[in-house]
C-alpha cells in the first residue's frame, strides 16, 4: 500500500521531535529511516503506526487519511527492538495472537489460526519451535517470531523499529539478508528504522536520512553515498574528512596554496571541501596538493588508514592506502582528493566533481 | 615433577574476591541464625505451645467460644471485602503510574505510600474524625440511619486504608520494568484495550499480583491499630481476631488468647508457604515474567 506523509510535525513538551516531514512511500518498497539517535526516526515510525499522534500534518494510507484512525484500524505490523513477545504464550500463540483477537464477522477458527501460524513459522525458518516460550529462544529467533507475528495479520505496511539493534554483529548480518529475502517473497511495503548505515544501504530500496527532526536526503544507497546533498549526509554516511577551503580563480585553495582541483566558474569565496578516505590519490611531487604529516596509522582489514595533520591549524584528515603501500612508512604525504564535494557556509551544495587524471 | 606441578598449581590459584576468613563467615552466619531464632522462631513457637498448654480439647473449646467464632467470621468478612477492592484499586493505580505520563504522578506515588508511613492508629482516627458523631458527616449519617463507626463499614474502611499499598507497591516496579511495548504490540495486532489487558497485561503481572494479594490479605486479617480505633470493641459484633486476642489476653484467658493468636500465626505461615511453593513450582514462568 502507498504511504504518504505530509508536513508531519510532532512536539513533545514544546520540543519539536519532527519538523515538517514529508515522505512518499511506494507500494512494496523497502525503506530505511536512517539517522543518529534523537533524529526523530523512531518517532516518525510510531506516528505511521498510530502508536503516537502528530501535532500537525497528515498521514495517508493508499489515498485514505489515516491520521484519525486508531492503531487497530490501521492494520499495520509493528516489530519492536525489544521484540515485545508475549512471554506467557508459546511461539505459535504469539504468532496467532493478531488473528485470535478478531471478533464478530472477522472471527477465525482456532484450527485455521494454528495452520496460518505454522505457515509463517515455516516462512521465518523456525519450524519445530512451535511450543517453545520466548525465554527459551535466542535473540535472533525471538526477532523472527516477532516478524512472523507482525506478518500474520496481513498488514498493509510492515514497520520495524531497530529490528536488529539488540543482536550481535554476525546474527545481524544473517538476518539482514534474510529480511530482504522475506520482503521480496511477500512484497509487504516495509519501513524500518536503523542507526546502522551498512544495514540501511545494503537492505533498503531507498534510504531516508534524518537529522534533528528533519529529512536531510531521500535516495537509493548509491544516491546518498555518491551524491550527498548536505554536509551532514556526507559526514554521516560512509567515512569522510572535511577541510575549510577557498575558491579563487577557478581553483581550490587550502590555506596558501592551490590543491590542484579545478572548480570551473564556481563563485569565489569560502567553502568546505568533503572527500572520502578511499577516494584520494597519493602524489609524489606536490604541484598542487594537500600535504600533511602522518599523525597516526591504523590497519583496517585489507587497507591502512593514515591520519594526517595538514595546514597551520593541524586539521586532521583521513586517507586510505593499500596495506603494503610504501607511503605508510613515510612521515610526510601529499595527496589530492579524486572525488569531492563542496558545501558553502550555509551547508548548501556547491559544485562537486572528479579530478581528471591523465592516464 | 608431578609434585612440582601441583605446588605450582596451588600457587597459581587466584585469591578469591571474598576476603573474609572462614571463621568470620561462620560467626556472621551463626549470629544471623541466632537472631532469627530468638526474635522470630521462638515467639512463634511459644504462641503454639501456649495455645495447646491445656491440651487439644481446651484449644478447640477456646476456638468454639461464640465471641471467638464471631471474631473469626468478622475477620474473614472484612478480608473478603477489603482484599478484592484493594486488588482493583491497586491494579488501577499501578496501571496509571506505570503506563502513563501525567501531572501529579510523583504526588500519586507518595499518596499510595501514605498508609505505610502513617501510624495505623492515626489511620483509624481519621475515620473517627470523618464519620464520628461530632464530625462533619456525623449528623447527616445519623439522620439517614447509616452506622459507619463501631460497625462493619468502619472496620472495612480502616482495613482498606491500611492495606492499600500492598498490591500497588508490588505492581508498580514490575509494570514500569516491563514497559508498554507488550501492550503496544497487542494493540498494533488489532486487540482492543480490554483484550490487551486481559490477555497481555494481566498474565504479565499475575505473579506480582498474587504476591501483593497474599501480603494484602495477611495484613487485612492481622491489622490491629486502625481497626481498634474504629471498632468500638463490641464483643461478638465488632471484634476482629487481633482485637479478640487482646481482650482475651487482658482477661488473663491465656489459652483462649493464644488459641486465636495461633490461627493468625498459622495464616502467616500458610501465606509464606504458599508464596514459596508458588515460587518453586512456577520458577520458569516467574523468571520469564520479570524479563527475558
Amino acid at each position: 500500500m502507498d504511504l504518504s506523509i505530509r508536513n508531519i510535525r510532532k512536539e513533545f513538551d514544546r520540543f519539536a521531535a519532527l519538523d515538517d516531514v514529508s515522505l512518499d512511500i511506494r507500494s512494496g518498497e523497502l525503506i530505511a529511516l536512517l539517522g543518529p539517535s534523537g533524529s526523530g526516526k523512531t518517532t516518525l515510525l510510531r506516528l505511521i503506526a498510530g502508536l503516537d499522534h502528530p501535532t500537525g500534518g497528515q498521514i495517508f494510507f493508499g489515498g485514505e487519511d489515516a491520521s484519525l484512525k486508531t492503531v487497530q484500524e490501521r492494520n499495520i505490523g509493528f516489530v519492536f527492538q525489544s521484540y515485545a513477545l508475549f512471554r506467557h504464550m508459546n511461539v505459535l500463540d504469539n504468532i496467532g495472537f493478531g488473528l485470535s483477537v478478531r471478533r464478530g464477522a472477522k472471527r477465525i477458527a482456532k484450527a485455521e489460526i494454528e495452520d496460518r501460524a505454522k505457515e509463517l513459522l515455516d516462512l521465518v525458518q523456525l519450524s519445530g519451535l512451535e511450543r517453545r516460550y520466548p525465554h527459551q529462544l535466542s535473540g535472533g529467533q525471538r526477532q523472527r517470531v516477532a516478524l512472523a507475528r507482525a506478518m500474520a495479520i496481513e498488514p498493509s505496511v510492515l514497520l520495524l523499529d531497530e529490528p536488529f539493534g539488540a543482536l550481535d554483529a554476525k546474527v545481524r548480518r544473517d538476518l539482514r539478508s534474510w529480511l530482504r529475502e522475506i520482503h521480496d517473497a511477500t512484497g509487504h511495503t516495509t519501513v524500518f528504522v536503523t542507526h546502522d548505515q551498512d544495514e540501511a544501504l545494503e537492505l533498503a530500496d531507498r534510504v531516508v536520512v534524518m537529522n534533528e527532526g528533519r529529512i536531510e536526503q531521500i535516495g537509493t544507497a548509491d544516491e546518498v553515498y555518491d551524491t550527498p546533498n548536505s554536509p551532514f549526509v556526507f559526514g554521516f554516511i560512509g567515512e569522510s574528512s572535511s577541510l575549510p577551503v577557498r575558491i579563487e580563480a577557478g581553483q581550490l585553495w587550502f590555506e596558501d596554496r592551490p590543491i590542484g582541483v579545478p572548480v570551473g566558474d564556481a563563485p569565489e569565496g569560502k567553502a568546505l571541501l568533503y572527500f572520502r578516505p578511499q577516494e584520494v590519490r597519493l602524489l609524489d611531487g606536490c604541484g598542487g596538493c594537500i600535504a600533511g604529516t602522518v599523525a597516526a596509522s591504523r590497519r583496517v582489514a585489507g587497507t591502512r588508514r593514515l591520519e594526517l595533520e595538514v595546514g597551520g591549524h593541524r586539521e586532521r584528515v583521513e586517507i586510505e592506502v593499500p596495506a603494503g603501500h610504501p607511503a605508510a612508512a613515510r612521515s610526510r604525504i601529499a595527496f589530492r582528493p579524486e572525488k569531492w564535494r563542496l558545501f558553502n557556509a550555509r551547508g548548501e551544495a556547491a559544485p562537486s566533481g572528479k579530478v581528471a587524471y591523465a592516464a | 615433577m608431578a609434585v612440582d606441578q601441583i605446588v605450582l598449581g596451588v600457587q597459581a590459584l587466584p585469591r578469591p574476591a571474598v576476603t573474609e576468613r572462614r571463621a568470620t563467615r561462620i560467626a556472621l552466619t551463626i549470629i544471623a541464625l541466632l537472631f532469627l531464632a530468638v526474635f522470630l522462631v521462638l515467639p512463634l513457637m511459644i504462641v503454639f505451645l501456649q495455645a495447646f498448654a491445656n491440651g487439644v480439647g481446651a484449644y478447640l473449646g477456646a476456638l468454639q467460644e461464640p465471641d471467638s467464632v464471631a471474631a473469626i467470621r468478622l475477620t474473614l468478612l472484612v478480608a473478603v471485602i477489603a482484599v478484592p477492592l484493594n486488588l482493583i484499586f491497586g491494579v488501577a493505580a499501578a496501571w496509571a503510574v506505570a503506563k502513563f505520563e501525567f501531572k501529579g504522578k510523583a504526588f500519586l506515588i507518595t499518596l499510595i505510600d501514605l498508609p505505610f508511613s502513617v501510624s495505623p492508629v492515626i489511620s483509624g482516627l481519621v475515620y473517627v474524625l470523618l464519620f464520628g458523631s461530632q464530625s462533619l458527616l456525623g449528623p447527616w449519617l445519623t439522620a439517614h440511619g447509616i452506622q459507619i463507626l463501631f460497625a462493619v463499614p468502619g472496620i472495612v474502611l480502616a482495613t482498606i486504608f491500611v492495606t492499600f499499598p500492598f498490591v500497588a507497591r508490588e505492581l508498580i516496579p514490575l509494570m514500569e520494568d516491563q514497559g508498554a511495548a507488550d501492550e503496544e504490540a497487542a494493540l498494533s495486532l488489532g486487540a482492543s484495550g480490554w483484550q490487551t489487558f486481559m490477555r497481555v497485561t494481566l498474565p504479565n503481572i499475575k505473579w506480582g499480583l498474587l504476591y501483593g494479594v497474599l501480603l494484602c490479605n495477611a495484613r487485612a486479617m492481622g491489622e490491629f491499630g486502625a481497626v481498634s480505633v474504629v471498632s468500638g470493641h463490641i464483643r461478638g459484633l465488632t471484634n476482629t481476631m487481633p482485637l479478640q486476642v487482646e481482650i482475651l489476653y487482658n482477661e488473663y484467658n491465656f489459652a483462649g488468647a493464644f488459641a486465636v493468636a495461633s490461627l493468625l500465626a498459622l495464616l502467616a505461615l500458610v501465606t509464606l508457604i504458599v508464596k514459596t511453593l508458588l515460587e518453586f513450582r512456577y520458577r520458569d514462568a516467574i523468571s520469564g515474567s520479570t524479563g527475558h
